[in-house]
């Protein structure tokens, strides 16, 4: 096998294989990066929405609590189509990454929220007290205080369903967007070996998770240090 | 006049009253403090005060203006006229010992934090804490904790002083650096509110004494007449058992 693999080695990796395969890996790099930064903005969103005590916010509280628990109970292939049926029932003539871009941050959002939600309700409520005593108002509170302490409750989770989520983007080819996944397949169909060509899928999504943990660890060490202080 | 004028206050925790019929005046530099068996509604009613529980009816006056806890604004001034210290501290745990003195007076007023730094670090230096400037909260043994709570209770100069059972978590040794510095306050004139359980402390400091039980101010009185010639026979009772210890 060693041998056939190393035979076919420069035919594969042509200059216009290559591309195919940046292209690709651009589209899942692209779906995985929109889906965090969205995801991870919005669910801070969501997740202080929830945490509001005003009566006036309940019905938004209720709204947000049935979208983050009904998203996150659907596989995403499904969510990936119902986005996708939803939009050419409303005859929107968007693109199938526009649909994949979509679902994703839908998904990381939902995720992302009862991730975050937890974390700043596990800092202890005397915190709350405290501040609202000295006249913090509600964003003050969380933002100066809640969030800071809530770090190292989320960052680790956060990050390890990045590096989950990464992966998961290769759902988005089951509706035809050309992403490492399906680049994969199509290079297979092409006829090169299985094991060169996914060997090669692996390795890109490696390159792109590994940095990603990285940075997440970096962050804990930077905004949750535990020791040296 | 008196500073602070409590009219009828009544709060529910649920369905549950847990306070009623509280009518009490505190006149500006008197030292009042709260004394009742567990559950008696003391903490509840400087939780009350400082609007953590919204009265259900009654009214609070301070200086002879009536304020209504549901108001934002309102609530607000309230907040700036008192302060609570909290009986497990409740420092911020992410913020040092400097951050915390100066985070309200410079983040939430928007005063100068060169004038607010400068005030709090005179202000922990009055309690003692003037050497640990850079620590963190976990850093510190509780009675540290409690002098900065206290210190941060004043960066915002309030005119009124809560303390909620401020010794009550802390180590018998501990007990009396936190008392010192609330002896060092009263000397100052500052108006407080005081729920403890360090009784021979509530005599010695206490301008007036208010015996809870059930959530009902049962007797109001000098320390004198409150430890020695209780009226009511609930009195007799807390204050006997108490003082046989």
């Amino acid at each position: 096998m060693w041998e056939q693999l190393v035979e076919e080695a420069p035919r594969f990796f042509s200059y216009y294989n290559m591309l195919f395969f940046a292209k690709a890996l651009g589209a899942t790099f692209a779906l995985s990066a929109v889906g965090c930064v969205v995801g991870f903005t919005l669910g801070f969103v969501l997740a202080a929405i929830r945490l509001t005590k005003h009566p006036g916010l309940k019905p938004v509280r209720i709204t947000v609590q049935l979208v983050t628990e009904l998203v996150r109970r659907i596989p995403f292939l499904v969510t990936l189509m119902l986005v996708f049926f939803l939009f050419q029932g409303l005859n929107a003539d968007l693109s199938m990454f526009t649909v994949a871009l979509i679902s994703v941050c839908l998904i990381a959002t939902a995720f992302i929220a009862e991730i975050v939600r937890s974390g700043l309700e596990s800092v202890h409520h005397n915190q709350w007290d405290a501040a609202a005593t000295l006249n913090f108002s509600y964003w003050q509170v969380l933002w100066w205080v809640i969030i800071p302490q809530a770090w190292k409750i989320i960052l680790p989770p956060v990050f390890g369903f990045f590096v989950l989520f990464i992966k998961d983007t290769a759902l988005a080819s089951q509706i035809g967007v050309i992403e490492l996944a399906f680049a994969g397949k199509t290079m297979v169909n092409k006829g090169f070996s299985a094991t060169l060509v996914y060997g090669t899928v692996l390795l890109l999504y490696f390159v792109m998770s590994y940095p990603l943990a990285r940075f997440g660890k970096y962050l804990e060490t930077r905004l949750a240090p535990t020791q040296d202080r | 006049m008196p500073q602070l004028k409590i009219v009828d206050l009544k709060a529910n925790y649920g369905t549950h009253t847990v306070l009623e019929r509280i009518n009490l005046n505190v006149d500006k530099g008197e030292i009042v403090s709260l004394i009742g068996p567990s559950g008696s509604g003391k903490s509840t009613l400087l939780r009350v005060l400082m609007g953590l529980l919204p009265p259900i009816s009654g009214e609070v006056h301070i200086n002879d203006q009536p304020l209504n806890y549901r108001d934002r604004d309102q609530l607000r001034r309230i907040r700036a006229e008192m302060a609570i210290v909290f009986q497990q501290y409740n420092l911020f745990q992410n913020m040092s010992v400097l951050d915390n003195v100066t985070v309200a007076p410079v983040k939430v007023k928007g005063r100068p934090r060169q004038q607010v730094e400068a005030y709090a670090r005179e202000l922990l230096e009055k309690v003692g804490m003037g050497a640990k400037l850079d620590a963190y909260p976990d850093q510190l043994s509780g009675g540290q904790q409690q002098r900065v709570a206290i210190a941060r209770a004043l960066a915002l100069q309030p005119s009124i002083l809560l303390l909620d059972e401020v010794t009550a978590a802390l180590d018998p040794e501990l007990v009396n650096e936190v008392l010192d510095t609330v002896r060092l306050l009263a000397a100052d004139g500052m108006t407080m509110f005081i729920v403890s359980h360090e009784m021979a402390f509530v005599r010695e400091v206490s301008s007036k004494v208010v015996f809870m039980d059930a959530g009902h101010v049962v007797e109001v009185g000098s320390p004198g007449d409150l430890f020695d010639r209780p009226r009511e026979a609930r009195t007799r009772e807390f204050v006997g058992k108490i003082l046989r210890h």
